[in-house]
């Protein structure tokens, strides 16, 4: 890797990183990572089933089957090509727009869709992923990534993290404190804005008069990068530079992916009250997944007809996850208590302990 | 046996428990090079580097955000929020974050932060410098709260705060930082989390306090014994959350009277709850109503007019005075 990205792509200069074009043609060979087919095609499966996952769940939760969800579609190459660029052991602690991030770091489908079914049970990720639990508050996930990646240079661990935040989500106290404190501390941290443009009905334009996100880094004294966040190839290689620079102790980056929430904000949100269809129809042309497709197929290591297999195992396998979520039922009196402390206080014991006792004698 | 003032036996703890524990790293606001703006980690930058006592940006937010990362990536962070009014910049990461992250992970991910905060009215502080914070934190599952009244207790308790495995906010009474010394041993010890103290027993009423509050209350009750003829059991109840009911209770029982004294304002304070405790849970023992002496439901004034809202002993004898008349 040349290394040349965060000198050459100056976000106050509005440049962005790009590499494979809307028609999966490598537009600036000089930057092509040249990933091997193993992990381009991993890379292509995650996108493809976390789309029909994020479609599937839209649906459920349109069937009155699925508690709440907030949509992916259009951000698959953002999530995947940052995650595809990390080592094992780097940590995620991402906001709520994450799913193919998390598919990628190895968060299983069930426990993602559990979590949106409305159980915590499902943010029981497992361990080894080293990815936190969706994080709804906005901004404070930036921070706690800079703790994570303090704790790991003071125990001589090889390990970054990464905090995800939307455009939104830049706007907050927390955001910009944290990008400061992070870089006064050098920690390894890099900070993934993914900018699909719209913070609910609030449109980009509307939450800063910075011209780019990515430039936030310039006034922290951090690098900042701004990238086709469409463009998985851009976004792995970012990630990569972004990475080995905060992992070799040179401080925070920032990495603003420009991309599109083609959805709505949430299954609760109507985005067509807010903005206008001719915008929607523009980023579809640039969609991450065709470009992909387009490129693998280009390259002879994808067809069309792989690809109805894989859309077939794909849809399969989703509703037979959602199947089995959908079978776990409620959660149990106990698990509203027991995970408050590391063990019940006095006063939940007997919350606990009466209100069991009212429940028994109610079903007498 | 050294003798040691409570900021004393504060520094006593936090260099006993980084040279223990590679784990423990302390940082906050002025917390390394200078040693806190009262001294608290004055030392320790020397003695243990910049890499495990440092100072960072003025940024509660961030303090408490990073600990919380720390603490989940396997460290124990001791960090100082350097008055309890600043800690309102930090409340969204401890509510919403550092109290939550075990649940929300079922398990998976805890955070057993220690937060060090210097509290309560006294010191002619300018504003958000005097600051209450019982009912703020006590009102937040998922976090403990302690408030030592002595030197001894400080250790003990803070001892115990950073060997917890759920977040425990310490709440200093920097009224009283330097004003009594007490002998502290050096060895290692804890006083649990969780358990009120007896300090005196007593038969005719039960006071209740914590922290700084208890000088006036032991000075009140020394005099209104010997005036009265009467015996007063006084408990301190060092941990704020989670709450000891049954030292109360069993008290409260025993006496038939109770009074709690808080600098904290009133309404909604931990009187409140106390008072609902004893009320729930020794009714019919009491023989005048469960009763609470606090601060105003107002603004805490500035040092001018600051007087007006700290309780003082006159106003205990009072208080005590009339529940034993009732």
């Amino acid at each position: 890797m040349n290394h040349v990205l965060m000198k050459n792509y100056d976000p106050l200069l509005k440049q962005t990183l790009e590499i494979l074009d809307q028609n999966g043609k490598i537009i600036n060979p000089d930057l092509d990572p040249k990933l091997d087919k193993e992990t381009l095609l991993k890379m292509y499966k995650t996108m493809t089933l976390g789309r029909v996952a994020d479609v599937r769940a839209v649906q459920y939760q349109r069937q009155g089957r699925m508690l709440t969800f907030p949509p992916n579609y259009g951000q698959e190459a953002t999530q995947v090509g940052a995650m595809a660029a990390l080592k094992e052991g780097d940590w995620l602690s991402p906001a709520f727009r994450e799913l193919n991030m998390m598919l990628y770091k190895g968060v299983p489908l069930e426990n993602i869709y559990l979590y949106w079914y409305g159980n915590e049970m499902g943010s029981k990720f497992p361990k080894e992923a080293h990815v936190l639990p969706v994080n709804i508050i906005i901004g404070s996930q930036v921070a706690i990534a800079a703790g994570l990646g303090m704790a790991a240079q003071r125990q001589g661990k090889d390990e970054i993290a990464v905090a995800s935040i939307g455009d939104g989500g830049t706007s907050h106290g927390d955001f910009n404190e944290a990008i400061n404190f992070a870089g006064a501390m050098n920690a390894p941290l890099v900070v993934i804005i993914q900018n699909n443009h719209w913070a609910i009905s609030t449109p980009r334009a509307v939450a800063t008069k910075a011209e780019t996100l990515a430039q936030k880094a310039v006034a922290a004294g951090i690098k900042g990068i701004q990238v086709d966040g469409n463009d998985v190839l851009a976004m792995y290689v970012a990630m990569k530079e972004a990475a080995e620079h905060a992992r070799s102790g040179k401080g925070p980056v920032i990495i603003e992916a420009l991309t599109y929430r083609m959805g709505a904000h949430t299954t609760s949100d109507d985005p067509t009250l807010y903005r206008d269809n001719k915008e929607v129809e523009e980023w579809a042309k640039k969609d991450p997944v065709d470009r992909l497709r387009k490129y693998l197929i280009s390259k002879k290591w994808w067809s069309a007809k792989d690809d109805e297999a894989l859309d077939e195992e794909n849809n399969k396998f989703v509703q037979e996850v959602f199947a089995k979520v959908e079978q776990s039922g409620d959660e149990p009196l106990e698990d509203v208590f027991n995970y408050v402390y590391s063990e019940k206080t006095p006063n939940q014991v007997e919350q606990y302990e009466a209100y069991k006792k009212f429940l028994e004698g109610g079903n007498k | 046996m050294a003798t040691l003032n409570l900021i004393q036996a504060i520094n006593q703890t936090l260099d006993q428990q980084l040279e223990k524990n590679p784990k423990v790293v302390v940082y906050g606001e002025d917390v390394g090079f200078e040693g806190g703006v009262f001294r608290a980690t004055q030392g320790l930058q020397k003695k243990y580097g910049v890499a495990r006592v440092f100072d960072t940006p003025i940024a509660e937010s961030s303090i408490v955000g990073t600990a919380i990362g720390m603490a989940i990536n396997g460290m124990k962070p001791v960090i100082e929020i350097q008055f309890d009014g600043f800690i309102f910049p930090a409340f969204n990461q401890i509510v919403t974050q550092l109290a939550r992250t075990r649940n929300r992970s079922r398990g998976n991910w805890t955070t057993p932060v220690v937060i060090r905060i210097p509290a309560g009215g006294g010191i002619k502080g300018l504003e958000h410098h005097s600051e209450s914070l019982e009912t703020y934190l006590g009102h937040i599952p998922g976090i403990k709260v302690v408030m030592p009244s002595t030197p001894y207790d400080a250790k003990g308790l803070l001892t115990a705060a950073i060997y917890s495995d759920d977040p425990v906010i310490f709440l200093e009474p920097k009224r009283i930082y330097r004003s009594g010394k007490q002998e502290v041993p050096e060895e290692e010890y804890i006083i649990p989390i969780g358990k009120a103290k007896v300090l005196k027993e007593g038969n005719n009423l039960t006071v209740v306090a914590w922290g700084a509050q208890l000088r006036e209350v032991n000075a009140a009750v020394k005099e209104v014994e010997e005036e009265l003829n009467i015996s007063v059991e006084v408990i301190d109840l060092r941990t704020i959350s989670p709450i000891d009911s049954e030292t109360i209770v069993e008290s409260v029982k025993k006496t038939g009277r109770f009074l709690v004294v808080h600098e904290a304002m009133r309404t909604y304070g931990p009187g409140a709850e106390l008072i609902a405790l004893v009320n729930e849970k020794a009714f019919l023992y009491l023989e005048a109503p469960a009763t609470r002496l606090t601060g105003f439901d107002i603004v805490i004034p500035l040092a001018r007019g600051e007087h007006h809202h700290m309780i003082n002993k006159d106003q205990i004898k009072a208080e005590i005075k009339k529940l034993v008349e009732f």
